[in-house]
């Protein structure tokens, strides 16, 4: 058996071994060249260069918006935006990224506001300047329909504007193209807490578990399992009654803990 | 892009004995399920939780004698970045606030809220930007008993089973009875929750629920929470001042062994300032980016285990962190992805892992931690991983079975968020197996709190995932996301109680407790160069490193 063991050259944590023969590609990282290999992410071949991230970095995995990029490829006019940590190098890049951008916020008492067109022009009144150039919705990483919720908002559709933004993580993209200088990240957010808060009928069912939660309804049963040691607890969890997949009107048998 | 030459001929392979595993799985034929015997015997020759090496009993602070990662070890051996002075600390101070909190994440951020509610100003500090956390990249849910066939009682059930029954009780009991007022809490602030028509709550089961209880938001339940909570903070702005990119590197007390703040390193202009505060909330989340034994992670850039370390030095001691859950499946090609969880859904379809001669060497729906360490044997000691380009090694997860077992069009309906994702480097896993190893993926234990979330130390809080006991040894899916948001809000609520308690102003400030501990570790005989906290993780390439010939690093960072 021991024949059949190699040696296995692991990679650790993040840094990856580099194949032999692995082709490295020129990029221009703000302008100054370096050659990265080929597969890597941009993030990835940043550090490769020698960088050390204290910004445009945090999840790596494509959710938080920290590591908004812009770049463009030598010989093409085309101006590309996406998130560093999930777009692969590509031969004569020229990459920018955009740790942060200066967004007006509108402070708003979510409790005093209501979802109507009026609420968004009171506190994004700029939204009303969109000159529908769609640059937003391109530069968009996460490929919302950004111009599209832009507009809905504007006539008041909150619901789809919450709908369509719902995928937005918030890294600044739009807002730092956009002509007509609407801060779309923050609008979209506003929508979506609107939306769920005022449109979306309230959970009723909720309530009384929440006030009996108050009330104390379920002090005792806690402090009962709390104190009880773990043969009590063994049988109890090996005993109880599972709720199953389809569960259409299903009811327990056992009632004295709801 | 996509899978190489060399890669696309072993998955002929895995094509090769496709029909006949596709037929014994019709059949419910499963490939057999270890014993309990050969449960313990996997575990305890290759999980990094069990096997003894890698791992070493830590020899000073409050929990001296506990036997934890080596890498972690390393951490709490380490010595502080620096010692300063009474005189020089009040120098050095730029804020007074009644509570400061560490940490921007959904803990960190519930916490600050709850403290305002409370009638506190809050400092929330944080070393990257607000919001950038393990929150961000919760996808499945948020457990809470809010349906009327359930209650916290039977929540509490199902947490300290999964938790092998090791669980800190009161901590379990505050988690399950917060619950649904955390739903509700959520609900009010507009968040997008997954609801039927009529406003109901819409809830699923997860693995190791006796009901349904997992609410969402989409597949980003954790991102969804997170812009809500940090936009609403920004709108109580005037009371909650918030400090990005500012890493926290020691806990300070007053003259009476109280927290009185913190120090912290501005990592753009390299100064040191001082936050003082009547009451200070760690919640600077887990240690994934310490990548124990060279695991990959799922965690963010900042998860260094800063926080455990300024709160032992303090004088906390830690809870389960003998404990780290291994998820089986962490994509392990294309490197872009590395790390990156992969649902346990795939296998619970029908997808079988496979070695490199395309042969089933393990039952698909073991523990998590069997399953694991049955991978790591797998390639370890038998050889018969698939080694990449990148000296990543993995099994194949076959994927393509999901289509023949549920029909055409399957994989792209229940992994809509993976197909995407693979898609983007060519790899079409309705067609072709993905790569995976096990990675890294949560902290179990941390530092030990009570139900309030107060640690020993007077003035100290701390809450979410740099806190251990309410998952024992096991967390179950959905309860992470409800963790940080019940003791971030009880945090909160604490640190504004002693901080509204508090007579007086905070007093001068010193770093004594960090004297002393460089004292024991003299005595300890543990020399070391080593500082911490690490701030952020080094992946500066040794080719670099060896040309940066004035270059310092202090922890994982350049100074």
């Amino acid at each position: 058996m021991s024949e059949a063991k190699k040696e296995i050259r692991v990679a650790t944590g993040d840094r990856a071994i580099l194949p032999e023969g692995t082709k490295l590609v020129p990029i221009y990282i703000m302008g100054k060249q370096y050659k990265v290999p080929e597969t890597m992410t941009i993030q990835k071949a940043i550090e490769y260069a020698g960088y050390q991230f204290v910004r445009s970095c945090g999840c790596r995995g494509g959710i938080c918006g920290a590591c908004p990029t812009v770049y463009r490829i030598a010989g093409d006019y085309k101006l590309n935006f996406c998130l560093a940590c999930q777009t692969v190098v590509q031969e004569n890049m020229y990459l920018t990224q955009m740790p942060f951008f200066p967004a007006n916020r509108a402070v708003y008492d979510i409790e005093k506001v209501d979802a109507s067109a009026e609420t968004i022009m009171q506190l994004y009144p700029e939204v009303m300047k969109c000159v529908a150039c769609n640059t937003c919705t391109k530069s968009c990483p996460m490929d919302i329909e950004v111009m599209e919720y832009v507009n809905a908002a504007m006539r008041g559709d909150i619901a789809k504007a919450a709908r369509l933004s719902f995928d937005c993580i918030q890294c600044g993209l739009c807002s730092s193209r956009c002509p007509a200088q609407i801060q779309h990240f923050h609008l979209a957010q506003l929508c979506r807490r609107l939306h769920a808060k005022y449109q979306v009928p309230r959970a009723e069912h909720l309530q009384p578990r929440v006030e009996n939660i108050k009330a104390g309804k379920f002090e005792t049963m806690l402090k009962d399992l709390v104190a009880m040691d773990e043969d009590g607890l063994r049988k109890l969890y090996v005993a109880r009654e599972m709720e199953p997949q389809d569960s259409h009107d299903w009811q327990p048998e056992e009632k004295q803990y709801l | 892009m996509g899978y190489t030459p060399e890669m696309l001929d072993l998955i002929k392979r895995v094509e090769a004995s496709r029909p006949e595993r596709l037929e014994r799985s019709r059949k419910g034929v499963d490939f057999e399920a270890l014993t309990l015997a050969g449960r313990e015997e996997v575990l305890n020759k290759f999980h990094p939780d069990y096997k003894p090496d890698g791992r070493r009993d830590v020899k000073v602070g409050p929990s001296k004698g506990e036997n934890y990662p080596d890498e972690f070890v390393d951490v709490l051996e380490a010595r502080a970045r620096l010692l300063v002075s009474s005189a020089e600390l009040e120098k050095l101070t730029e804020h007074k606030t009644d509570v400061l909190v560490i940490g921007g994440g959904g803990a960190g951020t519930s916490a600050a809220l709850m403290a305002q509610e409370n009638g506190c100003k809050v400092v929330l500090a944080t070393k990257l930007r607000h919001g950038d956390a393990n929150t961000v990249m919760a996808e499945g849910g948020i457990q809470g008993a809010s349906q009327e066939v359930d209650s916290p009682y039977y929540h509490y059930l199902d947490v300290i089973g999964g938790g092998h029954f090791t669980n800190t009780p009161e901590l379990v009991a505050a988690l399950t009875n917060d619950a649904p007022l955390v739903i509700e809490w959520l609900e009010r602030l507009g968040l997008m929750f997954d609801k039927n028509p009529d406003g109901r709550l819409r809830v699923r089961h997860g693995g190791g629920t006796c009901r349904k209880r997992m609410h969402s938001s989409g597949d980003m339940t954790g991102s969804a929470i997170m812009r809500v909570l940090r936009d609403e903070s920004r709108n109580r702005a005037a009371d909650i001042k918030v400090i990005e990119f500012s890493a926290a590197v020691e806990i300070l007390k007053d003259s009476q062994g109280r927290a009185g703040g913190a120090l912290f390193y501005n990592m753009e202009t390299e100064e040191y300032f001082v936050v003082k505060a009547k009451s200070v909330v760690i919640a600077t989340g887990g240690y994934g980016r310490l990548h124990i034994q060279g695991f990959a992670t799922t965690n963010h850039y900042g998860a260094t285990a800063d926080g455990l370390v300024m709160g032992y030095r303090a004088g906390v001691p830690l809870a389960f962190m003998h404990s780290t859950q291994y998820h089986p499946t962490g994509v392990a090609f294309p490197e872009q992805n590395i790390g990156l969880l992969i649902t346990e859904k795939v296998r619970g379809l029908g997808a079988n892992l496979l070695n490199i001669k395309g042969e089933q060497f393990v039952f698909e729906r073991e523990p998590r931690d069997v399953e694991s360490a049955c991978i790591i044997r797998e390639c370890m000691e038998r050889g018969n991983g698939i080694v990449t380009a990148t000296g990543r090694v993995g099994v194949w997860l076959d994927s393509p079975m999901i289509e023949v077992l549920e029909g055409e069009g399957a994989v792209k309906r229940e992994l809509p968020a993976k197909h995407i994702q693979f898609m983007r480097y060519g790899i079409d896993i309705s067609k072709v197996p993905m790569l995976v190893y096990p990675t890294l993926h949560y902290q179990n234990g941390g530092l030990t709190i009570r139900d309030n979330s107060a640690t020993n130390v007077d003035g100290l809080f701390a809450a979410g995932e740099a806190t251990g006991g309410v998952h024992g040894e096991n967390r179950l899916m959905g309860n992470s996301l409800l963790d940080i948001t019940v003791f971030g809000r009880r945090a909160g609520i604490s640190a504004a109680a002693y901080a509204n308690e508090y007579d007086g102003e905070v007093g001068e400030l010193n770093m004594d407790h960090v004297d002393a501990y460089h004292k024991e570790l003299k005595e300890a005989g543990i020399e070391t160069d080593q500082v911490a906290p690490m701030v952020l993780p080094n992946y500066t390439r040794e080719e670099v490193m060896e040309k940066q010939l004035t270059t310092h690093y202090q922890g994982g960072i350049r100074a």
